[in-house]
């Protein structure tokens, strides 16, 4: 790999903060695991809505209103036809990965007896362990963990050992933030389908890198954050299967999820208002479908194929250097990179690399169980994009040399 | 001038010399070579101060009304600019701890190691300093 080919720079072109310099050097970012940049079309979408539409959605007879509520609206069904779900009812808006899952934990969670267990993997962030050691406390419910081997792949005949009439859900990423393991999803589902287990399937990652379809996974739930593919932040959506979201009970109470008030009784609006309490994030879901937009204006299987082959070259560059450890080797892997140098600590080589222009993730990427698993304190992580060059990869590998050569 | 704003714009004019980013850090990094620390196998979770990027470790002493401090951290960076955080305070009486201001480290311009979102525990560290010396006043 010597070059960038022509259609990603045109991709690159529409990012305006790409141009950016960061300490007076070019701006290199490879933290797209963490938050992808915005197109010119998205950013445009923002500031038109506020110059000219700004209204409040659902409600208002006033034309602004109405159109706010149109594009709103039009912005769900643009994301129902991108992940494949069959209607636009199973389209919940939410804040973000992490508040989906919890609306599962809550509302899904509320349906669960004592006894009952749910199975997650020991490669789940945070925001996928958290919500069900909250539920698991308050109603008695067993957390199970599906472990890891060395490379970062999935035990998957202790995925099966675990699974058994008493799993109800199993909740599991479909991509690794902090190894870039892509887990064998389809045979997840398949196999817990067999036990009655619904399935709850982590997109954060996944949604930026190929192309999702809820239906042909036959997921129960799929929930990713708006930010993760070249969305805003705060925005973010729950696909759920309309039975089990209409046996669901509300996540929270307030305008919108209501059919009609009174001190007596209160019946609940339809799906998916139900489970949208309160004015939402207009915009972010409008600029959403304008990113979901974007990406079907590009050529997007060629730029996922590009990504995965800039991870192969930059891998095999950076295996060259002395010391160097990659943690997640898994065969299928998504373009991101997680490392250290010998016995040099992450930050350290993360200010470093700071200081040369380039933007990448230190840490334990909100993983601590996997950090322990490999008994170290965190990783660096280099996580690309499809507007990410080759030109950049080197800059990267200059920049990572020089600082190695500080610290050593 | 007190010795502890002195000590400061000590490390400040040695900081003057350097254009360049990399070069101030190599001599952060020079700066956390030069002291003790505390070995391996003395540390202690009292002595822990966490954080999410990196970790240090805090002790100290109080006699002869001045208080003294030794201090490590996992990461290299993080020691070199505790090696500077402990040149000013060490030594100092537990009253000019808690009444000077410590203002070398925006100058220099390394004011994002002590945001409370750099997470690597010097704010914490330097917290913790003006905690201990409150217990002497």
């Amino acid at each position: 790999m010597t070059e960038t080919p022509g259609y990603i720079q045109k991709i690159r072109a529409d990012f305006p903060i790409l141009q950016s310099k960061v300490h007076n050097k070019p701006l290199v970012y490879f933290d797209n695991a963490a938050t992808t940049q915005k197109p010119n079309l998205v950013i445009e979408r923002i500031k038109n809505y506020y110059e000219k539409q700004n209204a409040n959605i659902h409600r208002g007879v006033h034309h602004l209103s109405q159109v706010s509520t149109q594009d709103y609206e039009d912005a769900r069904i643009k994301i129902q036809h991108y992940i494949g779900a069959s209607k636009s009812s199973e389209i919940i808006f939410t804040k973000g990965t992490t508040d989906g899952i919890n609306l599962i934990a809550s509302s899904f969670g509320a349906l669960l007896k004592e006894g009952d267990e749910i199975l997650i993997s020991a490669m789940e962030h945070h925001s996928n362990i958290v919500p069900w050691q909250l539920l698991a406390d308050a109603k008695k419910i067993e957390l199970k963990i599906i472990p890891i081997a060395q490379d970062g792949t999935l035990l998957m005949e202790e995925f099966e050992r675990l699974l058994t009439a008493k799993t109800k859900l199993v909740s599991i990423t479909h991509i690794s933030n902090t190894l870039g393991t892509i887990n064998p999803i389809e045979n997840i589902i398949s196999k817990s389908h067999a036990f009655g287990a619904k399935v709850l399937v982590d997109g954060a990652q996944s949604i930026q890198h190929g192309e999702i379809n809820v239906s042909t996974l036959d997921c129960d739930f799929f929930v990713f954050s708006g930010h993760k593919i070249f969305g805003p932040t705060g925005i973010g959506i729950l696909y759920g299967k309309e039975q089990i979201l209409d046996e669901m009970p509300p996540y929270q109470g307030g305008g919108d999820m209501i059919k009609s008030v009174s001190f007596e009784k209160t019946t609940f609006n339809e799906l998916p208002f139900k489970f949208e309490a309160g004015t939402p994030n207009i915009v972010g879901g409008i600029a959403l479908g304008s990113a979901i937009e974007y990406i079907e204006s590009i050529d997007k299987q060629s730029a996922f194929e590009y990504e995965k082959n800039l991870l192969k070259f930059t891998e095999k560059e950076l295996l060259k250097i002395d010391g160097l450890r990659i943690f997640g080797t898994a065969k299928e892997k998504t373009s991101l990179v997680s490392f250290n140098v010998g016995d040099i600590h992450p930050f350290d080589i993360g200010t470093l690399l700071d200081k040369q222009g380039i933007a990448v993730r230190t840490g334990h990427h909100c993983t601590q169980p996997l950090m322990d698993f490999y008994e170290i304190p965190g990783t660096l992580r280099a996580s690309f994009s499809i507007y990410n060059t080759v030109e950049e990869v080197s800059q990267f590998l200059t920049a990572l040399k020089r600082a190695i050569s500080v610290l050593s | 001038m007190s010795t502890f704003q002195e000590k400061q714009l000590a490390i400040i004019a040695d900081f003057e010399v350097f254009d360049d980013w990399m070069d101030k850090y190599e001599l952060i990094i020079e700066l956390g070579k030069e002291i003790e620390g505390i070995l391996p196998s003395d540390r202690n979770n009292q002595q822990l101060i966490d954080g999410c990027q990196s970790r240090v470790w805090l002790d100290s002493s109080y006699a002869n009304n001045v208080m003294r401090f030794s201090a490590d951290s996992d990461a290299i960076i993080t020691k070199g600019i505790i090696a500077m955080l402990i040149k000013v305070f060490d030594g100092e009486t537990p009253k000019t701890i808690l009444k000077e201001d410590i203002f070398f480290i925006n100058k220099i311009g390394l004011q994002e190691h002590l945001s409370p979102t750099r997470a690597n525990g010097l704010l914490g560290m330097v917290k913790r300093m003006k905690m201990d010396a409150l217990k002497h006043v």
